[in-house]
């Protein structure tokens, strides 16, 4: 089978070479991105590619929109495997381990000449740098990141007789205001729930702030350790569930990622914790006035980063990779990196991005959009392992278990320990 | 010489057919056979013969038992019930009744939508408090209720998105079959004083078993088949209540990479649809009478 794709493959190939013969002085590659949030993506990623060009007449980039992040990991791998890979591709930083494992992307550090090289490449927030180092070693570059924010309605403050300027700050106050805010009507059915937060497509995420608001992470800085069973996570755990099981402020049972926001919109949550990827869709479209913070804390503040970076890989010929550090330079410089940031709502990964012009006549006209910088402080990596997405099923499995009650949280979050344990074992050593 | 060119030319004309099979249906399964009894390559690790292993693993993993327990619950719920509704609209849209041209629209209408879409209207009417479901209930006192974030109701919910969304083609079958059927029949039966449901269960019934049993197989194919519904509504959730096994194979294999377990569960799939075409061609076909 392999034979006759490769086979397949290589003619395909020849077809091309003929074509791109004309123009051979020209580097073509090819460039991978998903969209994973709402927006006209497509658009601003082709406008930045085609000032890169301008800038570049040697280089030519063909940007393919790639699907969601799964799905773009998936065609990666397919045509690494297939000996065809992308030059470069833009995939979460969690995915870091599985694409070192798989051993299809080459370090950062092999690109960087010059002294600016190095300068630029510390420019970044070291936060967001935190899931691309591994071995000694930087992987990847971010790109499009994000970190998780509190979102609240002020109209629901108002009417319950809540400061609307102020969010709860601390574990005990989302329960206290949560309480106020849950309102039902005269048959006793909930018409608002207090506080949501979404436990489907990566409940791990979500948990991952609550375990650092109280002091503990879910897994160590080699991607080979879990703490899933450590006492702080299983707290953290309970107090999630108890807003559902035991104070009866949040919705029982999984809520869903993408009815999460829509139930803060339409008025059925008064508070809700989602990406700062949601902020612009939430203010554009909310009818009421929004208030939005970094994360409550407990034993002390905290949340995580997400979303993704950019990989060259490992065997696109030499000279498509020099290409593709030249774009990825491009795209994360001081300019872009905050032109993307007002456009798309991701958050700007870099301290002088902060700085530009640009930025800071948008942050006078939007302020909201700086509260993720007032995260930054407290900032912990995303959870990262070795053949991640199996390590985060078995914990997004036991979070799920526990959220609608068919298992107690220390039961659950040491079934998924052991799991995480057993899968780990062939990185240990 | 007349002979030989006798026995060349249908194997020529075969031939098309038979490159396409062996090389996209009979060599996969081979191969994933094959693949099943090793070790997934890794980097600079090769793959390694392992023998039944995956298997022995499959034994002990709770999530592929769970997965095969919901494929079944699923089979048995959707099969059944697709069958019944689709018998019933048919029937219904084949009488004279007024309007039956909009009828037989509005049922055949799920049909032609893509199953991303059915399952993104879907996603919106399971909503709580506030969608289509719980908008109606509420009317008569009922209260909200998290269908898709619940386990009793999650798997439930996937299996009536995907009756509505295939009943209405398994109706064209059964009423092309009904408006084959000799008018006769019912003219002799009138006379002969047979009731309504006594002529369904006599000669309506029975005259529609070789569309039954079509109807069956594609049902049965389409519940181990069909996972769309399941990506866009569940992803298996909450804790594996709606992983479907081929959900599970999709989940290994293209989410944690692990094609040769994916392999061996595949195998397991492959073996019970295999069963069952063994049953339905095997054992059924012979009781069903044909025209």
């Amino acid at each position: 089978m392999r034979k006759v794709l490769k086979g397949m493959a290589s003619l395909l190939g020849a077809t091309f070479l003929t074509i791109s013969a004309a123009s051979s002085a020209q580097v073509e590659l090819d460039f991978y991105y998903p969209v994973a949030v709402g927006g006209p993506i497509t658009k601003i990623v082709e406008d930045m590619i085609g000032r890169f060009e301008q800038a570049n007449p040697d280089i030519k980039v063909n940007a393919v929109y790639s699907g969601t992040n799964p799905e773009t990991l998936s065609k990666v791998l397919t045509a690494s495997r297939a000996g065809k890979p992308p030059a470069m591709a833009v995939m979460t930083a969690l995915d870091m381990y599985t694409l070192v494992d798989e051993d299809v992307i080459a370090p950062i550090d092999d690109f960087l000449k010059t002294e600016e090289d190095k300068a630029w490449l510390a420019g970044f927030e070291p936060a967001f740098m935190w899931n691309s180092q591994h071995d000694g070693k930087t992987w990847a570059v971010p790109f499009q990141r994000s970190t998780t924010l509190f979102y609240w309605n002020k109209d629901a403050f108002k009417a319950a007789g809540l400061d609307p300027e102020v969010g709860p700050q601390n574990w005990q106050e989302i329960i206290d205001f949560a309480t106020k805010l849950t309102v039902k009507d005269a048959s006793g059915n909930v018409t608002q729930w207090g506080v949501q937060a979404p436990s489907t497509l990566v409940p791990y995420w979500i948990l991952q702030g609550y375990a650092a608001q109280n002091g503990a992470r879910l897994g160590d800085e080699t991607g080979t350790k879990t703490y899933f069973d450590k006492p702080e996570v299983v707290e953290a755990l309970q107090f999630w569930a108890d807003l559902g099981q035991k104070y009866k402020v949040m919705k029982p049972g999984v809520i869903e990622w993408a009815t999460n926001p829509k139930d803060f919109l339409e008025g059925r949550a008064a508070m809700i914790t989602t990406t700062s990827g949601n902020l612009t869709n939430i203010k554009n479209t909310a009818k009421f006035p929004i208030g939005v913070q970094i994360m409550p804390g407990h034993k002390q503040r905290g949340a995580p980063t997400g979303g993704s970076n950019m990989y060259i890989m490992k065997d696109a010929p030499a000279e498509q990779q020099e290409a593709a550090f030249k774009l990825a330079k491009f795209l994360a410089s001081t300019e872009l990196a905050s032109e993307w940031s007002i456009k798309t709502g991701y958050v700007a990964t870099r301290a002088d991005a902060w700085e530009t012009d640009a930025m800071k006549a948008y942050l006078k006209e939007f302020p909201l959009a700086g509260v993720s910088r007032e995260q930054f402080p407290y900032l912990i990596p995303e959870f990262s392992t070795h053949d991640s997405q199996r390590v985060q099923r078995a914990i997004d499995d036991a979070i799920q278990a526990v959220l609608v009650g068919s298992k107690s949280a220390e039961e659950a979050l040491k079934a998924a320990q052991q799991e995480a344990e057993r899968i780990l074992k062939p990185y240990q050593d | 010489m007349a002979r030989s060119r006798f026995q060349l030319a249908p194997w020529i004309l075969l031939l098309p057919a038979t490159v396409l099979l062996v090389a996209f249906t009979h060599y996969p399964a081979v191969m994933t056979m094959v693949k099943s009894l090793y070790r997934l390559p890794k980097g600079s690790r090769p793959a390694k013969f392992v023998g039944t292993e995956h298997y022995v693993s499959m034994i002990n993993d709770p999530v592929f038992w769970a997965s095969l327990k919901n494929s079944m619950i699923y089979a048995l719920g959707t099969v059944p019930m697709a069958i019944g509704l689709s018998m019933l609209m048919a029937i219904i849209v084949n009488s004279a009744i007024k309007g039956r041209s909009l009828m037989r629209m509005f049922f055949f209408l799920p049909t032609i939508l893509p199953m991303i879409a059915v399952a993104n209207i879907w996603l919106f009417f399971y909503t709580p408090s506030y969608g289509l479901i719980d908008q109606f209930l509420s009317l008569f006192g009922f209260e909200q209720h998290n269908w898709l974030g619940d386990p009793d109701t999650a798997l439930g919910s996937l299996m009536v998105t995907a009756i509505w969304k295939e009943a209405g083609f398994f109706m064209i079958f059964y009423l092309a079959a009904l408006q084959q059927m000799n008018p006769t029949l019912a003219e002799a039966a009138a006379l002969e004083g047979a009731g309504r449901w006594y002529f369904f269960r006599r000669v309506t019934f029975p005259l529609l078993m070789p569309t039954t049993l079509f109807v069956m197989i594609n049902a049965i194919i389409n519940s181990f088949r069909l996972i769309d519904h399941v990506i866009v509504l569940t992803r298996g959730g909450p804790d594996n209540a709606s992983t479907i096994l081929l959900y599970y194979i999709y989940m290994v294999a293209f989410r944690y990479w692990d094609t040769a377990y994916a392999s061996a569960l595949t195998m397991v799939l492959l073996v019970i649809l295999a069963g069952l075409a063994f049953i339905q061609f095997g054992i059924l076909d012979r009781k069903i009478h044909y025209k």
